[in-house]
């Protein structure tokens, strides 16, 4: 059990790691880390993470980025663990993303 | 008798969105059921009842559904004021039955456990539960129930299953005497919520066994709706579907409608000797009540397709579809039904903002959704097409007489775009809300809960729009019937009442636009509802009856209007807010006056300045 989970959380040691808001489509990986500093000014740094932290988006989250829109490759639509959810790339920079590598 | 079955015992039902939580609150209500407003803020306020097999009564109120007792939005601060027993005029509830989908549990549980916090008798009823098993997704529901601290009760709410269990379950925590313990719950802050989220998972790793078969379809199907090019041209193709059904469909039920009350009105006219109280209840009245009845099949085709795309879990993808389109004017990617709902009246599009979590964004919305060209529009267009547009062909094909009516539409669309965009740069100061939204797993609708819930929505625009709509009927009626023209006056009587009085007055301030004094009073009984002022012109120009001879009207007009005032009466229609129901509903769904009054002055300028344009620029070209 323990093995696995640590597998499961370890970040690939080669491909890097990236913010979400950056990563292309089709990029998978691991959440490793959910930061208060990019944010929106109405509801605030600490708000935004508050909000991406209670849809799952938590650090050993797995993450795939399933869609995107056409225009500026914005919104995105994320796979996280068994959930999909749709989310524009700025609320995405605070979710840092290691990729697995290919 | 004891106090147990005296007095009803008060069950909250809290889930997250899409966890099927209104359809268990259908299964466990049936048709008792009451909506209204909670009080002093517009979310609407659910409640039913039922009697359990032990003779307990129990009252239902379904609460709007949220991830989380940090309350984002209206809707959500509800919730979570009510489960906290913190909302005025509302009794605490007794028990608190969390509804999860069995094949999402990770964010439900997290909720689930702030609802422990919050002390109050908890069941979990697992919604879904059919569909888990068909993916063979195995739930050790004793073990997942003694972690919760909490009864779980599978059920299939569209199916009826397990509800009596879930009645049962509530019944015997209250025969148990159950009671509230200590309220430990308090905003949790990041560290608290990554914290409770891995307790959430760490039961979901423990006591629930991943779906031998999951669900493929729906990233399937989400290949080909999302598709970045392809799933734009399904969504242009489903609203060009959805308009025709509204304009086709509804035509001949809507023509129906208006005969029938044309034909009741004459009947009860012919009964009544007072003439004044036979103008009151005829053309005030009975024509007020026709009116609003008259949008009741456009409305009700528009939300049977809303609703089903809701069921179905469209309704995120369209948002998803058009959010970046949406977004470069400053608008939410859900303002995209409520604007979407305005072409056929401005009204239920309004209401139909509150899905917009943020405030910002609802307002925005709110102040453009009149500008998107409500079928009360139509017969505005129809009227002054008809007598200054010629009925020719465009480079062959197309009809020169459609293409203004679309570029009518194109023009209220656009402004709407431009409008939300300089709303935002003024009033929020380019400020953006955050876009995080779940993208429902595709299910198949289900008839009953659609049916119901269009029924719902049906009552609750008739409702609210005859509630403000009847006494703005009689208002304009009253202004456009009084005072009586002196005995023998050679002018139409309206002339003579304080409506023609006050288009006298604004007949001046309309005379740059190339109004003249007929269609000022005429514009004053058309803020009742826009297509009024077809009616409205045809008594000021003395037309018979102007329903029936709608080409007699048109003559009329091309014979004693300019080409310019047509444009121009056709550039202020885009713009004008011509309907004092729609600044009601507004009022309604702020709270101020201050919305409204906004609209009001926005509106106005643009249409004037919209309405100076085209007549100056149509008389330059010799259109005078």
């Amino acid at each position: 059990m323990f093995i696995q989970i640590s597998r499961r959380d370890k970040p690939s040691p080669t491909a890097g790691v990236v913010r979400l808001s950056e990563a292309r489509l089709g990029a998978r990986g691991v959440i490793v880390e959910v930061r208060a500093e990019a944010g929106v000014e109405t509801v605030g740094v600490e708000e935004l993470q508050r909000r991406l932290l209670e849809f799952g988006f938590v650090e050993g989250a797995r993450l795939q980025v399933l869609f995107e829109g056409a225009i500026g490759h914005d919104p995105i639509a994320v796979k996280l663990d068994d959930m999909r959810i749709a989310l524009r790339r700025r609320d995405a920079a605070n979710v840092y993303l290691a990729l697995d590598a290919a | 008798m004891s106090l147990a079955t005296t007095v009803a015992v008060r069950v909250a039902l809290v889930g997250n969105p899409n966890s099927g939580k209104t359809a268990l609150f259908n299964a466990l209500t049936g048709a008792r059921q009451k909506v209204a407003n909670y009080a002093g803020v517009t979310v609407e306020r659910k409640e039913g009842a039922l009697v359990t097999a032990s003779g307990r009564r129990l009252t239902i109120v379904d609460l709007p559904g949220t991830y989380s007792l940090r309350a984002r939005s209206p809707d959500e601060a509800v919730t979570r004021d009510a489960v906290l027993g913190r909302l005025a005029g509302e009794v605490p509830p007794d028990v608190v039955i969390c509804v999860a989908d069995a094949t999402n549990l990770r964010l439900v549980l997290r909720l689930a456990l702030e609802l422990k916090a919050v002390g109050r008798p908890l069941v979990l009823a697992l919604n879904m539960y059919d569909i888990a098993q068909r993916q063979g997704l195995a739930i050790d529901l004793d073990a997942l129930s003694r972690e919760i601290g909490a009864p779980i009760v599978t059920t299939v709410a569209t199916r009826r299953r397990g509800i009596d269990d879930l009645v049962a379950q509530v019944d015997a925590l209250i025969a148990a005497g159950a009671l509230p313990e200590e309220n430990l719950w308090r905003e949790p802050g990041a560290a608290e919520i990554r914290l409770a989220h891995a307790r959430a998972q760490q039961f979901v790793r423990d006591h629930v066994r991943p779906p031998a078969r999951p669900d493929t379809w729906t990233g399937r199907i989400d290949a080909v709706l999302l598709h970045p090019v392809g799933g734009l041209v399904i969504l242009l193709g489903l609203l060009f579907v959805m308009f025709q059904a509204v304009f086709t469909w509804a035509a001949p039920l809507m023509q129906g409608i208006s005969a029938v009350f044309t034909a009741f009105g004459d009947g009860v006219g012919a009964y009544v000797a007072n003439d004044l109280l036979r103008s009151l209840i005829v053309d005030g009245l009975i024509a007020g009540v026709g009116s609003v009845l008259v949008f009741l099949p456009q409305i009700l085709i528009l939300f049977l397709f809303i609703l089903l795309l809701e069921d179905v879990g469209y309704m995120a993808r369209a948002a998803f579809l058009m959010d970046r389109i949406m977004g470069g004017a400053g608008l939410h990617g859900r303002a995209f039904i409520p604007l979407l709902s305005s072409f056929a009246c401005a009204i239920p599009g309004i209401m139909a903002t509150r899905v917009i979590d943020s405030r910002r964004d609802r307002l925005t919305t709110i102040l453009v959704a009149p500008l998107m060209t409500c079928s009360a529009r139509i017969p505005v267009y129809t009227l002054i097409i008809s007598a200054f547009i010629p009925n020719t062909q465009v480079a062959g094909m197309l009809s020169l007489q459609g293409l203004v009516m679309f570029g009518l539409y194109a023009a209220g669309i656009v402004s709407a775009l431009l409008m939300s965009l300089v709303i935002r740069t003024v009033f929020w100061r380019n400020a953006v809300e955050p876009f995080l939204m779940e993208l429902p797993t595709y299910r198949m609708p289900d008839p009953a809960n659609v049916a119901r819930n269009l029924m719902q929505r049906a009552s609750i625009f008739l409702g609210r729009a005859g509630r403000i709509i009847l006494p703005m009927m009689v208002l304009v009626w009253a202004l456009s019937t009084f005072p009586y023209p002196p005995a023998g006056a050679p002018g139409p009587a309206i002339d003579y009442s304080f409506a023609g009085m006050i288009g006298h007055v604004i007949e001046p301030l309309l005379a740059p636009i190339g109004f003249n004094w007929q269609i000022s009073v005429a514009l004053i009984p058309g803020m009742a509802a826009r297509e009024v002022a077809v009616a409205a012109l045809g008594t000021v120009y003395a037309v018979g009856d102007p329903q029936h001879q709608a080409g007699g009207l048109a003559a009329v007009l091309a014979r004693h209007w300019s080409l310019a005032t047509g444009l121009a009466f056709l550039a202020w229609y885009v713009f004008a807010p011509q309907c004092l129901a729609t600044l009601g509903v507004v009022k309604r769904e702020t709270n101020s006056w201050l919305w409204p009054a906004i609209m009001f002055a926005y509106m106005t300028g643009l249409a004037y300045l919209a309405a100076f344009v085209v007549y100056r620029t149509t008389v330059a070209f010799g259109g005078g």
